[in-house]
């Protein structure tokens, strides 16, 4: 309890008489751990409450004698408990409105007695007994200092033999178990609280530098880093700086005083020694006192920023900003203060220290401070953004679902790469989606970081500073590292790799395009960069891009866009800036080489545009909207006229599209005047399964109506559907064939033909040890093939009766519905009845 | 190709850039300075030393002058140039001394000027030996801390992108339809060849 109460609870730093505790929600906490562990002490440790402290404990109470009521002697001014110790003493003396409290089971029943007022009691308590272990258990037992092991103790105890110093031994166990137990819980709370971290002080000098400058009316007249170099963590800081929690070194001129050398570390803000002669070190050695930040820092040391700064904050859009800002930090960060204060008196006390129970564990304690704190702000980082998420989807819940673009970017102008989390999480609750929305995992700042890391961050570094030359070499061999490993992807993130690929899209200069591209097009993979690509605007210029004269650009551009257009969100950014458009004409290379007479060459490459354009529209073909723009940029016709093209890759991206389109209404009706359906049940012939796969899926889209599944009969697709229904490893392929054939079973003239190809036996035996999906068609297959009486009394002899009732007890609505269908069917025959 | 087309182009090739040729007599044909000027004006290259070994690339009989067929020879690489003739060119661009190796010291050569100098760092030259390492790393496949054409050959056929590894010698991609542009004006005279 002594080290949790000198080292955690937050004392304030007024030095007349008894210092108070601060109403903190640490010190809350604390106290009510501390009344927990009174109150409880009672039934727990009957035997141990009934010790008699060595002093009494003794505090001012607000409590009226006449609360008290059996086991007290009560009169007007006094209270006296009926228990007394040896010497006939009251164990609880109360003479308004002092009170002494001589054992824990008084205390207990004190605590009990205040009810209500059981908080301001217990803080009254500690705050009048500052080292209430020593009064429990008396100056003597201080004797075990730091160094005594628990060894040690049990030794005294066996020796001693005394029942009552064998109490006393119990009770400073127990109580040594509550030290710790409290410095645990408000190590939770430490760990919750604010300190200053790297984010809040970039932004707060962001914003100062904002509102300095020449002339009278700015705050500052210059602010500035010391170091240009910023590590990934955010620190500006010398990493051996960085263990004592600084994060960065800002040299100040305000208007009216000389240039103030500054450090901005977790604990606070201080002047430090300044900057020393030899090229740019700086005298780390703390000046002045600690200021909470930046702001309360230079309101202090200037006058003229004070008075400028409350002009300044009249500003609206800075005030409401900073108001933000302030509203989540403040709090908090005033906690912090006291804690550093009282650290460091703390130090200065050892002396003092010494007649505090400590168990040997103190000095642990004191050794992981510093790095605790530390520890703190890293953790504390993500969640603060947590906090501020919520924050502001509370605030603007409502106009950011209108639109989140507009104050997506303010946001983003304001602060940078630490809110990025919240921009994506905010977002993703306005677009609600069937798309996964993976939370943002940003690398501790201070994990282990793979060797990779720090090439990248090289590689990166030659990008930025490089001539085409240097950036194209930076670029392959940055394309040699494993893209597809989430480390690489991420780590080109986070050293601001994203943000220079996509510039040197924005260049002239093709090669480095290409590069860029090459790199971007792998990472795009990760869920998580496509959200950066579309967060730092890669889609317009990628868009742009496939205008470009360059087929391997234009490929890889839509590439790419294929890859980053997984989500809604991106999806719409292609939409609005004109790339379906864009990727239509891509669809269109192929006709026009075909007209004059170029080599086979070209040809190939034209082949891979229109390829590539196929994959980007089928990524964005999944939402409604683009479907729609699909259709109005003349996209279908030239998707009919590629399906007949015999290239395998291209027929999986322009068939997948065109499965994703067929749900629309027009699009059945297009792709039936486009006679896609007979090329559609060639390529049901293909070798490819995944070509296979999206060929039925499309049939099963399209074959709503008659003359969609006349067609496919027409021109020989029932055949191949049926027999693909014998490999039945591939269950996606399964479902959409089975899906077809469901559809295509409406007609009855197919019916006959799938009996003639035996399908039906097929279908029943599909009937069990099925996905649901899969089930779900062959199901609604039978249903349809049963509505004819030779049919039923296939299904029957096949045994397909008894798996169909089975499926009955499923949960799954369609499928229920499709059973009900095919047994009501079946129910009208006699014989299945049986 | 016949022989009277042939001659119709090179006519046109030499036209494009007559009052370079002729300053010295129809025959000659261009000199160092005026060659480069032609590559600095009409090419968009910048590097003097790289200029200079283009030059020596085109001037296959080192008389120091370009003649009009060491001319169309080497437009026929600029602006027709299959991968192999680009790259047997760049090669011989890059290997400063002739020798047959782009070794450690032509690169950090051709490189120094591709970084921007940050006066933070305490050895300029820091950033250019590392990127050379990286060079080395990419396409020194045998490991013996030089550049055969063997080498170069097998890291562009992976990646075309490393063809002008060390700086631009050929044309970009905007100048060369320039050139074309204005060289070939009407198309229908050699669409037929």
């Amino acid at each position: 309890m002594g080290v949790a109460l000198r080292k955690s609870a937050q004392w304030t730093a007024a030095g007349y008489g008894t210092r108070t505790l601060e109403i903190t929600p640490l010190n809350e906490a604390i106290l009510k751990e501390i009344m927990i562990f009174v109150e409880s002490f009672i039934y727990k440790h009957p035997q141990e409450a009934k010790y008699v402290f060595v002093e009494p404990l003794e505090w001012k109470t607000n409590l009226d004698p006449s609360a008290f009521e059996s086991g007290y002697i009560v009169s007007e001014t006094t209270v006296k408990s009926e228990e007394v110790d040896k010497d006939g003493q009251p164990l609880l003396f109360l003479s308004v409105p002092h009170i002494k409290i001589r054992s824990f089971g008084q205390l207990s029943r004190f605590l009990l007695t205040a009810k209500d007022t059981k908080l301001k009691e217990a803080q009254a308590c500690i705050e009048a007994n500052r080292d209430p272990v020593t009064k429990i258990l008396g100056l003597d037992y201080n004797a075990m200092k730091d160094d005594t092991s628990v060894v040690n103790i049990l030794d005294k105890i066996t020796k001693d033999g005394d029942p009552e110093s064998e109490i006393k031994m119990k009770l400073g166990v127990l109580l040594k178990h509550l030290d710790l137990h409290l410095l645990n819980h408000s190590l939770k709370h430490i760990s919750l609280e604010i300190c200053l971290n790297p984010a809040i002080v970039k932004n707060d000098i962001e914003q100062l530098k904002h509102l300095s400058g020449k002339g009278e009316q700015t705050v500052l007249e210059s602010i500035d880093y010391t170091s240009d170099y910023e590590f990934s963590n955010g620190c500006r800081a010398p990493p051996w700086r960085q263990i004592h929690g600084e994060i960065c070194y800002v040299v100040v001129k305000p208007h009216d005083v000389e240039t103030l050398c500054i450090t901005c570390s977790a604990e606070g803000v201080f002047l430090n020694g300044g900057k020393t002669d030899d090229e740019g070190g700086i005298n780390y050695e703390r000046k002045s006192e600690i200021y909470k930040d930046l702001v309360t820092f230079l309101k202090e040391k200037s006058a003229k920023f004070l008075e400028n700064m409350s002009k300044q904050i009249k500003d609206v859009r800075f005030s409401e900003e900073w108001d933000k800002e302030k509203e989540l930090n403040e709090a908090p960060k005033k906690e912090e203060e006291p804690t550093l204060q009282k650290a460091l008196p703390a130090s200065g006390k050892s002396a003092l220290e010494k007649n505090q129970i400590n168990f040997g564990k103190n000095q642990m304690t004191k050794r992981l401070e510093p790095s605790l704190n530390w520890k703190a702000t890293v953790d504390f980082k993500d969640h603060k953004n947590v906090l501020r998420d919520t924050q502001e989807e509370r605030h603007g819940g409502k106009l950011e679902r209108s639109g989140p673009i507009v104050s997506a970017g303010r946001t983003q102008l304001v602060r940078k790469s630490a809110e990025k989390i919240e921009e994506i999480i905010s977002e993703s609750s306005s677009e609600s989606e069937e798309d996964e929305e993976p939370p943002d995992h940003r690398q501790e700042a201070n994990a282990d970081l793979p060797s990779e890391y720090w090439q990248i961050q090289k590689l990166v570094k030659y990008l930025k500073g490089g001539n085409q030359t240097a950036t194209v070499i930076a670029l392959c061999s940055m394309k040699d590292f494993n893209l597809a490993q989430e480390t690489c992807q991420l780590a080109i993130r986070d050293v601001g790799g994203l943000e220079v690929l996509i510039n040197l899209l924005d260049t002239d200069e093709v090669k480095c395009k290409i590069g860029s591209l090459k790199i971007l097009k792998e990472i795009s993979h990760n869920p998580q960069i496509r959200r950066n690509i579309v967060d730092l605007g890669g889609l317009p210029i990628m868009v742009n891009i496939l205008d470009s004269p360059h087929k391997s650009l234009k490929c890889l551009a839509a590439e790419t866009i294929a890859n980053v257009a997984k989500f809604r969100r991106a999806r719409r950014a292609v939409r609005r800036h004109g790339g379906i458009t864009k990727l239509v004409a891509l669809l269109d290379c192929a006709h026009n080489s075909q007209e004059p007479a170029q080599s086979s060459l070209y040809d190939a490459r034209d082949v891979e545009v229109a390829r590539c354009g196929a994959l980007a529209l089928w990524s964005c073909s999944k939402s409604y909207a683009n479907k729609e723009a699909i259709r109005k940029a003349g996209g279908i016709p030239l998707l009919a006229g590629l399906l007949k093209t015999s290239h395998e890759n291209m027929l999986i991206p322009v068939v997948g599209t065109l499965q994703e389109c067929a749900s629309e209404e027009n699009y059945r009706a297009a792709i039936k005047a486009e006679r896609i359906i007979e090329n559609l049940v060639k390529n049901l012939n293909s070798e490819n399964e995944q070509l296979q796969e999206h060929c039925a899926m499309a049939i099963y889209q399209c074959a709503e109506d008659k003359e969609t599944r006349d067609l496919v009969r027409l021109h020989g697709g029932l055949k191949p559907l049926a027999s693909l229904l014998n490999n039945t490893d591939n269950k996606e392929r399964l479902a959409a064939v089975t899906g077809a054939i469901w559809k295509c079973s409406i007609s009855k003239e197919n019916v006959t033909k799938f009996r003639e190809y035996k399908a039906i036996e097929t279908l029943v035996g599909l009937l069990t040890d099925q996905p649901e999906e899969v089930l779900v068609n062959v199901v609604g297959a039978l249903g349809e093939c049963c509505q004819e009486y030779e049919n039923r009394v296939l299904v029957r002899k096949c045994g397909g009766i008894q798996p169909l009732v089975n499926l009955l007890v499923g949960i799954n609505q369609t499928l229920l519905v499709n059973v009900t269908k095919a047994v009501g069917a079946c129910a009208a025959e006699p014989e299945s009845m049986a | 190709m016949n022989r009277k087309k042939l001659q119709k182009l090179t006519d046109t090739l030499i036209k494009n850039c007559k009052h370079l040729t002729e300053r010295q007599g129809t025959t000659i044909g261009l000199d160092r300075n005026a060659f480069r000027n032609i590559l600095h004006v009409t090419f968009g290259m910048t590097d003097d030393m790289i200029m200079d070994r283009v030059f020596r690339g085109f001037d296959k009989d080192n008389d120091g002058c370009v003649n009009v067929s060491e001319w169309i020879y080497g437009l026929s690489v600029f602006l027709r140039g299959t991968l192999e003739e680009k790259m047997k060119y760049c090669f011989e661009v890059f290997d400063l001394n002739g020798d047959g190796f782009i070794s450690k010291e032509e690169m950090f050569h051709m490189l120094k000027n591709s970084l921007l100098k940050q006066p933070s760092e305490e050895d300029p030259d820091e950033g250019i030996k590392d990127l050379v390492e990286i060079t080395l790393k990419k396409m020194d496949h045998d490991h013996d801390g030089k550049l055969s054409f063997t080498d170069y050959e097998q890291a562009v056929r992976e990646e075309t992108l490393l063809l002008e590894a060390f700086g631009p010698c050929l044309p970009d991609p905007k100048s060369h339809m320039e050139f074309e542009a204005q060289v070939f004006k009407d198309p229908s005279e050699f669409n037929d060849i």
